[in-house]
């Protein structure tokens, strides 16, 4: 009983349903991302969103606007002058100490107010922990529909609503969703989902301030610490331009050496697929796929991977996969750029022996 | 103090299989589950009740096959079970599921002051992680997500001290009670249901709420009339065309392999190559 659990025996519900936009929505325009930051750093989802965003609202031809909240200071304005680099046309910008780090009931309470006031047809969100437990809240106060990891966003041409795919069933099935009734329409995206857009020097746009209401006794929960996470940061799996990653067919932990030694002489970070991690043979943050980490890199190495749907939908973005696999019937030879077949403790020391000598001798001819 | 967990039948997506023709799951065969995530809030809501003393009331929002469900956490220890069962709710999406759970606790309230309520982080079938945000918000409790450890709960303070997963790092918050705390995956292990308990659960006269005994008097907030989201397509991924070029040589060592693999590869993705190259500097 969600949004994604699509009910089979029923006649398809949209084609069906009645459209019509209340007078009242009516005056919904535009499209709005949600500009994610904290310590100092904008979350890269950010402008992927503003990337898929820019296509929506030139579709639509309405403007494209970026939200940035936040304590006051230089840092937040910088983040405006970047949103116009990567593609928007105005920034809304809430400042107020109370925003200095992430708190659900501020944060709320502050893009509820700016939606209400600025009436945005279409609202995007990251699907990171901040963007989820935002989104959630401010659909609910809003009473509006909001359709969670989105993997395609586009305008459906009948109605000119926003038709959300995303998918269902751990990855076995998509489904296309739509808010027809009700504005604004919100999504979130995971990261790397969406291709990073090509920023543009010397694009600039306008922006427009509005004030916080809230006061700091009137916010009940309280930041007393916050702990950042040490060198073996998650965020490097997600925007890591090569990865190793290994399956259940390495067998034994030890064998992941294999896979460590063939990382570090690419310099690309370890990835595994989630039976790995459960065997708790490599840390939670090393998992690629539905409930791990969507990548994006440009070479993936994958080896004694089955290819199951759930890790193929957290990988198969990435430019050239290279599988190793010994059952030549493996699926993730039905998606994969290269494949060989072959036992992966004996082809994954020679990859690295290869790699290795290559670079050796590039580096000797200059 | 009273603990109100939710917690979700999911049919279990590891064995589910899509029709080849008409593109809808087929269900038979497939078991229904807990959602694994919601174990996690029931353990971290059965440990809290251990050291606190007080109540687990085991809430769950769904068709009649899913007492199952409700057995099972009580099996584990859970005091009760309740299960918001109507076909009114049919159809629901998380805004519409969110306001009937909500207000099948706010009944739960009436019975018994409820404290927390805690729920796994998403659904194995949804994946939306919407229904916590959204019950928090309609009954206007503090709302925790992602939360990693319960440092702390104060009952003569009413206060609560947690660590949530943000992108970066933990965010070590503090806040008001009641609140809706949504439990990380591991981050405990659920305990091993006793023979006492298995007994009580098989025999647990079931309370099982249609939406009058659930608190709900405005039916358009429910099911597909409360759903702003409406399901217009479902499909299956489209399958990549081509499949992999297969390296192989006949009898060929892993040494000429690799070899293969990198010639191929370098000459058709020269961008590869570069990226290497950049990395070793
Ligand atoms: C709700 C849900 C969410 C999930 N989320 C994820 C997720 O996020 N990420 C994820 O990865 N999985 C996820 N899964 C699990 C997924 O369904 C698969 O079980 C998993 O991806 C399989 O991992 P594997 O390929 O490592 O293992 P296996 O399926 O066991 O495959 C091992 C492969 O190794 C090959 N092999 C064996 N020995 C060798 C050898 N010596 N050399 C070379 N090859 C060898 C075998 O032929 C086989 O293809 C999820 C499942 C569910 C139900």
């Amino acid at each position: 009983m969600s949004n994604t659990t699509p009910a089979p025996q029923k006649k398809p519900a949209a084609s069906r349903r009645r459209f019509e936009l209340d007078e009242r929505l009516k005056s919904y325009k535009g499209v709005l991302v949600f500009i994610e930051h904290e310590r100092d750093t904008v979350h890269p989802v950010s402008w992927e969103l503003l990337g898929e965003g820019r296509k929506l609202a030139d579709m639509l031809g309405v403007e494209l606007a970026g939200v940035v909240m936040g304590a006051p200071g230089d840092t937040t304005r910088s983040f405006c002058q970047e949103a116009f680099r990567y593609g928007a046309d105005l920034c809304y910008l809430v400042e107020d100490p109370i925003l200095s780090d992430y708190r659900n009931e501020p944060y709320t309470r502050g893009l509820t107010e700016l939606v209400n006031k600025f009436e945005p047809e279409i609202l995007l969100l990251g699907a990171t922990t901040l963007g989820r437990d935002l989104a959630g809240s401010v659909a609910t106060t809003l009473a509006t529909g909001l359709t969670a990891d989105c993997t395609e966003l586009n305008i459906d041409p009948e109605n000119r609503s926003l038709a959300a795919t995303r998918p269902t069933f751990g990855g076995s099935l998509l489904c296309t969703i739509q808010t027809l009734n009700y504005r604004p329409q919100m999504a979130t995206v995971r990261p790397r989902v969406m291709q990073m857009p090509e920023p543009e020097d010397g694009r600039s746009g306008r922006i427009v301030e509005h004030p916080l209401a809230v006061v700091e006794t009137d916010i009940i929960t309280k930041v007393l610490e916050f702990i950042p996470d040490d060198k073996r940061d998650e965020a490097q799996l997600a925007y890591a331009d090569i990865i190793v990653s290994g399956g259940r067919g390495l067998k034994r932990p030890e064998n992941f050496q294999l896979i460590w030694d063939l990382a570090e002489v690419l310099g690309a970070e370890v990835g595994a697929t989630r039976p790995v991690v459960q065997a708790g043979w490599l840390t939670t943050d090393r998992q690629v796929g539905q409930t791990g980490k969507t990548v994006r890199p440009k070479l993936y190495i994958a080896a004694g991977i089955s290819g199951a749907i759930q890790h193929r939908v957290g990988m198969e973005a990435s430019d050239v996969i290279v599988a190793i696999n010994e059952d030549p019937n493996a699926p993730i030879f039905d998606f994969a750029t290269y494949g060989i077949v072959g036992n992966a403790m004996q082809i994954l020391p020679a990859l690295t022996e290869a790699f290795r000598t290559h670079l050796a001798t590039a580096k000797k001819a200059g | 103090m009273h603990i109100v967990v939710c917690i979700k039948q999911v049919p279990d997506s590891a064995q589910i299989r899509v029709h080849p023709v008409t593109n809808t799951i087929m269900r038979q065969g497939v078991p229904a589950i807990v959602n694994p995530y919601d174990l996690y809030a029931l353990e971290e809501a059965l440990r809290l009740k251990d050291r606190y003393g007080g109540r687990v009331t085991a809430l769950c929002m769904g068709p009649s096959q899913a007492d199952a469900a409700l057995r099972k956490a009580l099996s584990f220890g859970a005091d009760e079970a309740i299960l918001v069962s109507d076909r009114a709710f049919a159809g629901s999406d998380t805004l519409a599921t969110s306001f009937a759970l909500a207000s099948a606790i706010r009944q739960i309230d009436k019975d018994m002051h409820v404290d927390l309520v805690f729920a796994g982080k998403q659904t194995i079938d949804g994946d939306t992680a919407q229904v916590g945000p959204g019950i928090a918000k309609r009954l206007d409790m503090q709302l925790l997500t992602y939360v990693e450890k319960i440092e702390s709960l104060d009952l003569e303070t009413r206060e609560i001290v947690v660590q949530r997963r943000s992108e970066g790092g933990v965010q070590v918050l503090k806040t008001g009670i009641p609140a809706l705390v949504t439990v990380l995956e591991g981050v405990n292990e659920m305990r091993f249901a006793t023979m006492p308990d298995m007994f009580r659960a098989a025999r647990y006269p079931l309370k099982i709420w249609d939406k009058d005994a659930a608190g709900i008097e405005d039916i358009t907030r429910v099911g597909l009339k409360g759903s702003p989201t409406i399901v217009a397509k479902v499909f299956a991924p489209q399958a990549k065309s081509q499949k992999a070029e297969m390296v192989e040589n006949q009898n060929a060592s892993p040494t000429d392999l690799a070899a293969t693999l990198l010639a191929k590869m370098f000459t058709r993705f020269p961008q590869v190559e570069k990226e290497i190259f950049k990395r070793a500097g």
